[in-house]
Order: structure tokens, then C-alpha cells, then sequence
């Protein structure tokens, strides 16, 4: 064994070169770090903050489209606030974010639990899931057109079919039909990303809690009520801060499917902001229209943020 | 308190059969380990015993109540599990009320119980915290805890240790042995460590591929094995297995030396065997087999040497220290006058 030992010979080595100050730079992790942060925060500086400055900048002024517009103070704001079509619209989009977010909610939670029990062909129905939510709004508002159709609705012609109705439903000229038909478009779009979030969230949870909690005698409802609802408390807190201020607001899919109407029974802030600054040519009462949302959506993370997203046993400190 | 009866029990999943007919008596108050590689089964049986999984065929009782279809909350037992499973949404105090408290026992009732278990475990400071807030050790304690909670006829452990370092688990594996011999409680222990199952059980139950190769007692098992699986499972360092045959002067070893076996099982001369020889039964001995020192191990209080004899490694371990060098040539003998000797062929144990 002793002869086999390594053989001893100095190798030659390159001295060692002294560090530069670009050696040092490169090496700097502050330095390093401030360049990769460059270019997101000149991406979030120009389309987000930007934008953001200018719309409440342009709120205070009465700028209209071709005319640059003086600054005006608050007038904008006490004209919008008196307008018996803004009042309107806070409604609207109150009753429409609340409305359909809790909809999205309790069929998401449903669809990722049933999704997270062992289904055959499991992957294909998750899939199948998620269609509503890669289908560009678009596309599937002028769906919903048509199935709303007055005079074509799939779902006036069934009834008939069965013999339920003799007439065709009125989904998107009656004010509380029309409520009603966006709000269940927007379900119908909102529910595939709560369900695959709440399913990831789902499948964090250890098995051997329901296990634990199966030899401790509890019921299956037990069990959610103790065990799966808590841990997916901080989930459910982000995911529906995000559906919330998405369906707050929703633009997309009131455009194109009733554009506010009929007569203002749909007419959601940001729709009437855009038909107010763009097609009205009015910029600075839209903008003020648009800036008006910002207390709702801050009141919404507010509340998500203190009520419901971090909580004592998450945290590790003793 | 209860006995646990395990009759011929069988499990498989689709075509592959895993626990090959499996029986165990486990008497009232009873401590018995569960021991054997990963795979072997030993999770998977105390699961069937637990109800998470079902039983494939034979038996399971637990007093004289056959429990093959009752539910798991119906079956009167607790279980630790082996990343303990506790609840971390809830403080330590709620862990442990929770199966009370999902029985809507009285506030007071509960209250006492937690606050028994917590003195018995020495968890009395801890019970507002959550189990993040916990060591691993705490964590651990809190799992007993709730199973102490439940007052239950059978403990059932699926590897409680084998998440603590190696001090704690030294510390851990006392404490649970002397909460048994505290609560009496009959007692299920699944571990893949043959010193857990040596220093806690009662019983041992080897188990490999899903059959148990052996059952008896921690000193029984060591003594006296009865194949070659349990006489390399049980041990540490592990038992020397040296091929030979069986003549006339006894044990001769494939390298060519011989070494004594006392009284020779009739009839068996010439046959293939392997000779066991533990570690802690070697001693040098001017008159013995010369062996090769390959690697030297001291560890303070022994000294751990691996030998090469006529081409196979012995393991040999001295509680006196040694100055012997890599290389230099030691006389060694076995210092039991009765050696284990196996059939090479089907690996029992030979009789004399």
C-alpha cells in the first residue's frame, strides 16, 4: 500500500493576477443586481407607472381629445360624482364584481376538489378545464353573443324544444337579464383559473393530515372544514384578490357583448370611462372616471391583505 | 388495553402481491417492532392495521373484534406518524383536543386530558405554539401527544425517528420506551433500524419481501438466528459471513483456513456453509487464523478493524485499542465456543 503512495512533484503554477476594479465591479453582487433590474423596472416605469401618473394627472384637467387641457382641480370629480350615470355604474360593477366573484369562487373551490380526487383521466378533464381561460376573451364574449342571441339563443331554442317556453328570452335587452348574462359569462371565463390555482393549492396539502385526521374520527366534511379550508386560506386569499380587482375591472367582455347597455344596465367604470374619454372625446372626465376605481381596488387588497393572506402559524419565527 | 392478532394477512396491489400471509400474536401491553429493509412490507401492515389501507385476505383483531371492515376512527387505536402529521394551523394544545373536540367531548374533559398528556411528555410551556414554532423533537412529543390524548388500546408507530438527528433519536427512543413502560399500552413500532428494534421492543418481528423471516425476543433473535437474512439484519457492525465446508476438523474456510464449531451438525460433511461470525466475537489469539489488517477504525471507545483472511473481509471489533498498522498480519479466533453455522444453499440456520 505504501508504494502505491501519489508522487510528490511541485507543479507549475501561473502567478496569480492582481483584480482589477472592473474584476471588482463584475463581481459586486449590488452592482450585477442593479442591471438586471434595469430592464423590468424601465418595462413597469413606462407601461405601468406611466400610464398610471398620466390618467390621474389628466383627471385634474379638462383635456379633450385634439386640445390640450388646463388644470381644472376637482371640478371633474364633483361633476362625475353628481352624474346619476356614474352612481349607475358604481352599482353595476359593484353588484357584477361581487356577484360573480363569489360565483367563481364556490364553483372553483368545488371544481378543484372534485379535480384533486383520483378521476379517470384525470390530466384530459384538467385540461378540458382550463379551455374557458385560454379561449381569448374576445372569441368567447361574441360566443356568449351568440347563445344571447335575441332571436338564435341556443338556450331560448332548447327551452322551446322541451316545451318550457313559447318565447324566446330577452338575455341581453332586459336590464336584469342582461345583468345576469354578463355575470355568467364572466363565471364561466373567471372559474378555470380559481379551480387550477385552488387545485395547486390542494395538492400542498400533506396526505398524511387526512390521514391524521381520518384515525382522529373526523367526517369528510370535518376534514375540509378543519383541515383543507385553513391551509388553503392564504391561497384563497390571492387568488380572489386577483379575480376580484380582474372582474372589477372587466372591460373586455361588456364591450362586446351588451357595450353598457341596455341603456346603462350594464355599464361597468371601465366601460363608461372608455365611452366617456375615447368615444366621447371627453379624456379628462374618463380619466377622472378611471381614477375613481383606485380606492375600490386598494380597499380589496387592503382587505385581503390584513384579513386573510399571512397568519400566525405560516410564519417560522419562535 | 388489548392483544393485536394478525392471521395469515395478506396485501396486494393489482397483480403484485406485497405481504406474502403474514402472522403475529401481540399479547396485551406488549411492545413489538416491526424490523426489515425498505420495502419489506412492515409500513404497509401497520397501515392494514391502522384501516388506511385495506386488507387483501386473512385477518386483523385487535382485542378478540376482527377489524378487517371497521372504520379507522372505530378501531380504538393512535398512530405517530413519521413526519408526524400535525396539524399546523393549529397550536400545539389544539393538535392534540382535536380528535376530542371533533367528538364534542366536554371543554373541561378535553382541557384535562391535553394538560396529562403535556405533563407526561413535558410540553406543559409549549402548548399556545405551532408546529412551525416547534423542534424536531418538540414535533415529535406533540405527535405522542396526541395519541396519549386518545387513551387508545393499541399505539401504532410508522418510523417516529427516523426524521430526528442522530443524538435526539438516542434521547427520543428512551423517552418512548419509557412512556411504554409507564402506560403499558400495547404497542406497534415500524423502524428500518435494527438498533431501535433491539433496544425498544419487546418482540421483534423480522420482515423481508413480505414475509417475516423471524419473531422473538431483541436477545433471542441476536443469539440465535435463524437464517442468514436476520443474522446480517440484526447486529451492528453486521454479522461476517465466511464460505466454506464442513469436514472432519471442523469449519474450513474457502481461503483455506480452519476455524472451530464446536459440536458439528451430524451428517453434514463436506456441505457448503457459511459460517457467522459477529464482529464483537473475535479476539486475537496467538494460535489463531492470521488476518491481514486492511483498515483500521478507532472510534475511542472500541476499535473497529477490517481483516482479510484466505481472500474474504472480516469485520472484527476490539474493545481494547490496538496498535497493529494497515498491513500487518493479526492471529484472530472466534471467542464463542458455539458457532452460527447456515446452510449455503437454502440459508437456515444448521442444528447441531
Amino acid at each position: 500500500m505504501t508504494d502505491a503512495a501519489l508522487p510528490r512533484s511541485a507543479p507549475t503554477r501561473a502567478p496569480i493576477r492582481e483584480a482589477t476594479a472592473w474584476d471588482r465591479l463584475k463581481t459586486n453582487r449590488n452592482w450585477l443586481g442593479f442591471w438586471f433590474m434595469v430592464p423590468a423596472a424601465a418595462f413597469l416605469i413606462l407601461f405601468l407607472a406611466y400610464p398610471l401618473g398620466l390618467g390621474i394627472w389628466l383627471s385634474f384637467t379638462d383635456t379633450r381629445i385634439g386640445r390640450p387641457g388646463e388644470f381644472i382641480g376637482i371640478e371633474n370629480y364633483e361633476w362625475v360624482l353628481g352624474d346619476r350615470k356614474f352612481q349607475d355604474a358604481v352599482f353595476n360593477t359593484l353588484f357584477y364584481t361581487t356577484i360573480a366573484s363569489i360565483a367563481k369562487f364556490a364553483i372553483g373551490l368545488y371544481l378543484a376538489i372534485l379535480l384533486n380526487h383520483h378521476l379517470p383521466f384525470k390530466a384530459m378533464i384538467r385540461a378540458i378545464v382550463l379551455i374557458p381561460f385560454i379561449v381569448p376573451t374576445v372569441l368567447s364574449a361574441i360566443a356568449f353573443w351568440w347563445i344571447f342571441d335575441p332571436t338564435f339563443s341556443i338556450i331560448s331554442w332548447t327551452l322551446k324544444e322541451m316545451g318550457w317556453r313559447t318565447t324566446n328570452i330577452n338575455f341581453l335587452g332586459d336590464a336584469w337579464n342582461a345583468r345576469w348574462s354578463v355575470i355568467f359569462a364572466n363565471v364561466w371565463r373567471g372559474v378555470p383559473f380559481i379551480a387550477i390555482t385552488l387545485l395547486a393549492g390542494l395538492q400542498t396539502v400533506p396526505p398524511s393530515l387526512y390521514e391524521a385526521a381520518t384515525l382522529d374520527g373526523a367526517t369528510r366534511w370535518q376534514m375540509f372544514r378543519h383541515i383543507t379550508y385553513p391551509l388553503l386560506t392564504p391561497i384563497i386569499a390571492v387568488v380572489m384578490t386577483f379575480s376580484v380587482l380582474f372582474t372589477f375591472t372587466d372591460f373586455q367582455l361588456i364591450k362586446v357583448l351588451t357595450n353598457g347597455g341596455p341603456a346603462g344596465a350594464t355599464e361597468l367604470m371601465a366601460t363608461m370611462s372608455y365611452n366617456t374619454a375615447i368615444l366621447g372625446g371627453k379624456i379628462g372626465e374618463g380619466a377622472a372616471i378611471s381614477t375613481a376605481m383606485i380606492p375600490f381596488l386598494l380597499g380589496a387588497i387592503m382587505i385581503s391583505w390584513f384579513g386573510l393572506q399571512r397568519r400566525k402559524w405560516q410564519q417560522g419565527e419562535d | 388495553m388489548a392483544s393485536v392478532t394478525i392471521r395469515d394477512v395478506r396485501k396486494a396491489f393489482g397483480n403484485v402481491q406485497i405481504i406474502h400471509g403474514v402472522n403475529i400474536d401481540i399479547a396485551d401491553g406488549e411492545f413489538v417492532v416491526l424490523v426489515g429493509p425498505s420495502g419489506c412490507g412492515k409500513s404497509t401492515l401497520l397501515r392494514m392495521l391502522a384501516g388506511l389501507e385495506n386488507i387483501s385476505a386473512g385477518e386483523i383483531l385487535i382485542g378478540d373484534r376482527v377489524v378487517n371492515h371497521v372504520p379507522p376512527k372505530e378501531r380504538d387505536i393512535a398512530m405517530v406518524f413519521q413526519n408526524y402529521a400535525l396539524y399546523p394551523h393549529m397550536t400545539v394544545a389544539d393538535n392534540m383536543a382535536f380528535s376530542m373536540s371533533l367528538r364534542n367531548a366536554p371543554k373541561a374533559e378535553i382541557k384535562e386530558r391535553v394538560d396529562k398528556a403535556a405533563k407526561i411528555l413535558g410540553l406543559e410551556k409549549l402548548l399556545e405554539r405551532y408546529p412551525k414554532q416547534l423542534s424536531g423533537g418538540q414535533r415529535q412529543r406533540v405527535a405522542m401527544g396526541r395519541a396519549i390524548v386518545r387513551d387508545p388500546q393499541v399505539f401504532l408507530f410508522d418510523e417516529p425517528l427516523s426524521n430526528l438527528d442522530a443524538k435526539l433519536r438516542v434521547q427520543m427512543r428512551t423517552e418512548i420506551k419509557e412512556l411504554h413502560q409507564r402506560l403499558r399500552t400495547t404497542t406497534v413500532y415500524v423502524t428500518h433500524d435494527q438498533i431501535e428494534a433491539m433496544t425498544m421492543a419487546d418482540k421483534i418481528v423480522v420482515m423481508h419481501d413480505g414475509i417475516v423471516e423471524q419473531m422473538g425476543a431483541p436477545l433471542d433473535l441476536y443469539d440465535r438466528p435463524e437464517n442468514l437474512f436476520v443474522a446480517g439484519f440484526i447486529g451492528s457492525p453486521a454479522m461476517n459471513f465466511i464460505r466454506g465446508k464442513l469436514g472432519s476438523g471442523g469449519f474450513m474456510a474457502d481461503g483455506g483456513f480452519h476455524l472451530p464449531v464446536g459440536a458439528a451438525p451430524a451428517g453434514s460433511d463436506g456441505k457448503p456453509v457459511v459460517y457467522g461470525l459477529r464482529p464483537e466475537h473475535i479476539r486475537i489469539d496467538s494460535a489463531g487464523v492470521p488476518a491481514e489488517v486492511v483498515v483500521l477504525e478507532p472510534t475511542g471507545s472500541e476499535t473497529q478493524v477490517v481483516l482479510r483472511a484466505g481472500g474474504q473481509d472480516i469485520i472484527a471489533v476490539f474493545r481494547e485499542r490496538l496498535t497493529a498498522k494497515p498491513g500487518e498480519m493479526i492471529p484472530i479466533s472466534p471467542s464463542l465456543p458455539i458457532a452460527h453455522l447456515f446452510d449455503a444453499e437454502t440459508g437456515k440456520r444448521l442444528v447441531a
